[in-house]
Order: structure tokens, then sequence, then C-alpha cells
């Protein structure tokens, strides 16, 4: 029971703590900027103002339009509640193991792209042939970096995954380091940050994921918006707890949870930093160059795939 | 024999070959000369690390010298004559395009599992740990090789070249603690001749087609 407890403690936290995520990357990016930049808590006000707004629809738009945020960010939710954020060994584990987390994201991208397309606008049409492209090469090599990880435990459970990456203690695996490469390409073209795609941009040559999120208003937009973030944490999740889990709650004592909690919330403070500098250091590419971008992460997925048979299983 | 067995040098020593193989493949795909001349000069820091690395585990003497002259070798010296052939000829800015870049990268993909299968029969013979890294350097000279095949700019060929013999070294230090000290000058210094030869070659090609692109060799006629 108690286990159950956890696990709906951590789902909720997943949600609580996404915006905070984003705030901490925006600041730090304005920081490298030599900007004041916004107050840290500052997603959470937006969410608040968006939510007690008046939500107007566009009246081109069919049912499908005004369901559509709550399926994306149900199944956004829903996915990064399968993720282990600071407890091993949770009863959602057993649900859901990573195939089924690329196949919620997938179902929430899908509703977001009929979404884009379903009022009739050009950009919204436009976001998401744009993001079906690109999503249509990351999931091959989302997948192989996946796979290359369920082929070191022999589980294709994330907590699986963990646990043997826990016992095994610190290995050289160049699997590993191959599939890290491949998992940090694959969400940064996901999540529609900087190389890819520009989150805090509206012009109309360079936008993805905005340019589906156009027509909604009000509290739609809010959820809309809450998804992108909590995918953004689902991704940071799954970089900083699978490649580095150390730290997290192996037994349900409030202690070790503390301390799980505490070296997740660093582990991802460091992880947004990385991100910020990134994001500062780079431009974007033009959209005919992503095909490119991805291709490299499947090239790494599939390199980590053969060094772990070529290099690692022995005779 | 699986990695969690070995101790953490020879475990560093999988890591920098597979990451030499990484390498292989970006050289393979780069369009920009200069940046692929760097790689290169990467990959060969990467080998030396490795022979360097073997020596420590063997405590195999000669290992030590081998490792500086790769770094000297291939690292500083081939990589910064390529580095001045190019600015002489005019073509830091240069890039080349391949034509289906995803599909040379996938040929390379298959030149790996060929040489995992090529390596596979020792794996009954039992050989420790260095029939791993025999089949990634066999990958290496056939990515190299491939490379060769692929690009048109001869500067590019020759760096598939070098880059093969990365892949030869790599082989001789892992399986075989090292070539013998005399072998191994000699080719050091036949790869310094080489090296030498092709820039002297590169000024003759450009001087009869107008260009470095060799697939132009193919249109040459007698003047009538």
């Amino acid at each position: 029971m108690s286990a159950w407890f956890i696990a709906l403690l951590q789902a909720l936290l997943c949600v609580a703590l996404a915006p905070l995520l984003v705030g901490w990357v925006r600041r730090v990016k304005a920081r490298l900027q030599n900007r004041r930049g916004a107050p840290l808590l500052q997603p959470y006000a937006d969410l608040r103002k968006l939510m007690i707004k008046e939500t107007r629809v566009a009246h081109t738009a069919s049912p499908l339009f005004r369901v559509a945020p709550y399926i994306v960010f149900v199944a956004t939710w829903l996915a990064c509640a399968t993720v282990p954020l600071i407890a091993l060994d949770l009863p959602t584990a057993g649900i859901a193991d990573i195939i089924v987390l690329v196949g919620l994201l997938a179902l929430g991208r899908f509703f977001l792209a009929l979404a884009g397309m379903d009022v009739g606008t050009a950009f919204g049409g436009m976001g998401a042939s744009r993001e079906m492209l690109i999503s249509a090469l990351a999931e091959p090599a989302l997948l192989m970096a996946v796979f290359t990880l369920a082929m070191t435990a022999h589980s294709t459970s994330l907590v699986g995954v963990m646990e043997h990456h826990l016992t095994d203690g610190f290995l050289l695996r160049p699997s590993y380091l191959f599939a890290f490469g491949a998992l940090v390409l694959v969400a940064l073209a996901e999540c529609g940050r900087i190389p890819v795609d520009n989150p805090t941009t509206h012009l109309e040559l360079t936008m993805v994921h905005e340019a589906m999120l156009l027509e909604y208003t009000g509290r739609h937009l809010a959820l809309m918006e809450w998804a992108a973030w909590i995918k953004l944490l689902l991704y940071g999740v799954l970089i900083v707890n699978v490649f580095l889990p150390w730290g997290i709650a192996t037994e349900f004592t409030p202690a070790a949870l503390a301390l799980g909690l505490v070296a997740v919330v660093v582990k991802l403070a460091l992880l947004g930093a990385a991100l910020a500098l990134g994001e500062t250091l780079m431009a974007k590419m033009r959209l005919f160059r992503v095909p490119g971008f991805l291709n490299l992460a499947l090239l790494l997925g599939l390199l980590g795939l053969l060094s772990h048979v070529i290099l690692e299983v022995g005779a | 024999m699986s990695l969690a067995v070995m101790p953490l040098l020879q475990q560093f020593v999988v890591l920098m070959a597979a990451l030499a193989l990484f390498l292989s493949f970006v050289l393979l795909a780069q369009t920009r000369l200069v940046a692929a001349i760097h790689v290169f000069a990467w990959q060969g820091a990467l080998v030396a690390a490795v022979t360097f690395t073997v020596a420590l585990t063997g405590h195999a003497g000669h290992l030590y010298f081998s490792a500086l002259l790769t770094l000297t070798l291939k690292a500083l010296l081939i990589p910064w004559m390529l580095h001045r052939l190019v600015r002489r000829l005019g073509l830091e800015r240069h890039t080349e395009h391949l034509r289906h870049p995803a599909l040379v990268v996938m040929a390379g993909v298959a030149l790996v599992i060929f040489s995992y299968w090529l390596v596979l029969p020792m794996v009954e013979q039992g050989l420790a740990f260095t029939r791993n890294i025999i089949a990634v350097s066999l990958a290496l000279v056939l990515i190299g090789l491939l490379m060769m095949v692929f690009r048109h700019q001869a500067v590019a060929q020759v760096l598939g070249f070098m880059s093969m013999e990365n892949g030869l070294f790599l082989a001789a230090v892992s399986a075989t603690s090292g070539m013998p000290l005399v072998v191994e000058l000699g080719v050091a210094f036949d790869l310094l001749v080489a090296m030498v030869l092709f820039g002297v070659f590169f000024f003759q090609i450009r001087e009869s087609i107008d260009s470095l692109d060799v697939d132009r060799l193919n249109r040459l006629k007698e003047v009538e």
C-alpha cells in the first residue's frame, strides 16, 4: 500500500517539478546572456494566469480540438509517472516498461499533431508536418538507445536497467556512452530545444512546436505548455537516472526518499544548466539539416548496440 | 570475457577502441576537409592512448616508445603536414558533399557487422579480450577503405588511407602486444615518406586537371 502511495506522490511530484525545471533553465540562460531574467517561479505564475483566463475556441474547430489538450497532458503525465524519479521498485514500473513509455509519448504527439491540423490554419498544418518529420526520425534512434540499455540489463523495464547499473558499479561501458549521446540528441529534438527548434520563437520560418499551439487559449494552452514541460522533465530524468542512478532510494524509508529527492533535484539542476549553456553556445539549424542531426543520433544508437555485442558480451 | 570482470585499464582500452571506431564514422561523413583532418588527429591520439594503456597493463617496455611515436606522428606531424598542404592548395573552406551520406554511413555499419562476423571464429579459440578489439580494428580498416572508394577529393582519400593504418596499428597492439620495434620504425618512416609523396602528387594532380577531384581523372583524353 505504501508503495502505491509513494508512486502517487512521485507522479504528483513530476507535475509539480516540471515548471520549476523550465524556470531554472530560462533563468540560467538569461544569466548567461547577461540578462536578469524572469523569477524562478515565473512558469507557475504563467500557468495560473492561463488557467483563470477565458478559453476561446475557433468556430471551425471540431470536438477533437477541445479534448486534445487533456489527452496530450494525461499521456505525457502517465509516461512521466512510469520513470523512477526518487525511488526504485515502484508498482508503476511493473505496469509499464520502456516500450510503453515510448508508445505513450507517441500517443501524445499524435494528438498534438491532429489538434494542430484541426482548425485549418496554415501554421498549424505546417507545424504538425514538421513535428511528424522530426519524430519519425527521432523514434528509431530513441528505440536503438533504449534497446542498448535493455540488452545490457536483459530487461526492458527501466527499474531493471537501473538496478543492473547500480549492482554492477562503475564500468566504462562504450555502449552506455553511445546510448547516452543518442539519448541526448533525441531529447533535444523531441523537446524542441535549440539546435532543432527554438522554444521561445514565434517566427513562422522556424517554429515547430509553437506553430501547433497558435490557436489555443486559456486552460487548453496551459495544459499543452505544461505537457511540453513535463516532457522535458521526463527526458531529463531519463538521462540522469538511467546513466547516473546513484542516490536514488532503493527502500521506502523517509531518509532514503529524502536523499533520492535531493539527488534527483541536484542532478536535474546540473543537467538544466548544461542545457542552458548548450543553447547559448549553439545556433538553431535549418530544418533540412535536422535529418542529418537525427541520423547522427541513429548512428550513435546503432554503434551502442554493436559495441555492446562486439566489445562487452564475451565468449 | 565480459566487461564486468575486466580490470579498469582494460575497460579503458575497450572504450578508447570504441571511440576510435566512432571517429572513423565521423571521418567518413565529414564534409569539411580541415575538420576531417582534426578528427583524424584525434583518432591518432586515441590509438596512442590505447598503446600507452596496453604498455601499462602488459609491462611491455617498447610499447611506451611506440605510443610516443604514434602520438607525434599520427596526432601531430601528419595532421600538421596535411593542414599545411590544404592551406597551400587553398582548400581551407572546401566542402565536399557525399551524394548519399546516410547510405554511406549505413554501409559503414554493415562493414562493422561483417568484421564482427569475420572475427567470430576466434571466439572458439578463446583469445581473451583482444579478439573484441580485433573486430573493431578490422572495421576501422574497412571503413578507411570505404572512405577511399566514396570520396572524390584526393586529400580525403589520403585521410582514409591513413586511418586504415590506424586500424592496422590498433590490431597489432591489442592482439600481439605490438610489432617488433624495427618493423614499427619501418612502418613509421614509410608513412612519412608516403605523406611527402602525397604532397607532391597533390600539386601534380592539380596542375594537370586544375582540381583535386580524382573522379575527373576518368575523363582524361588524348588531345587530338
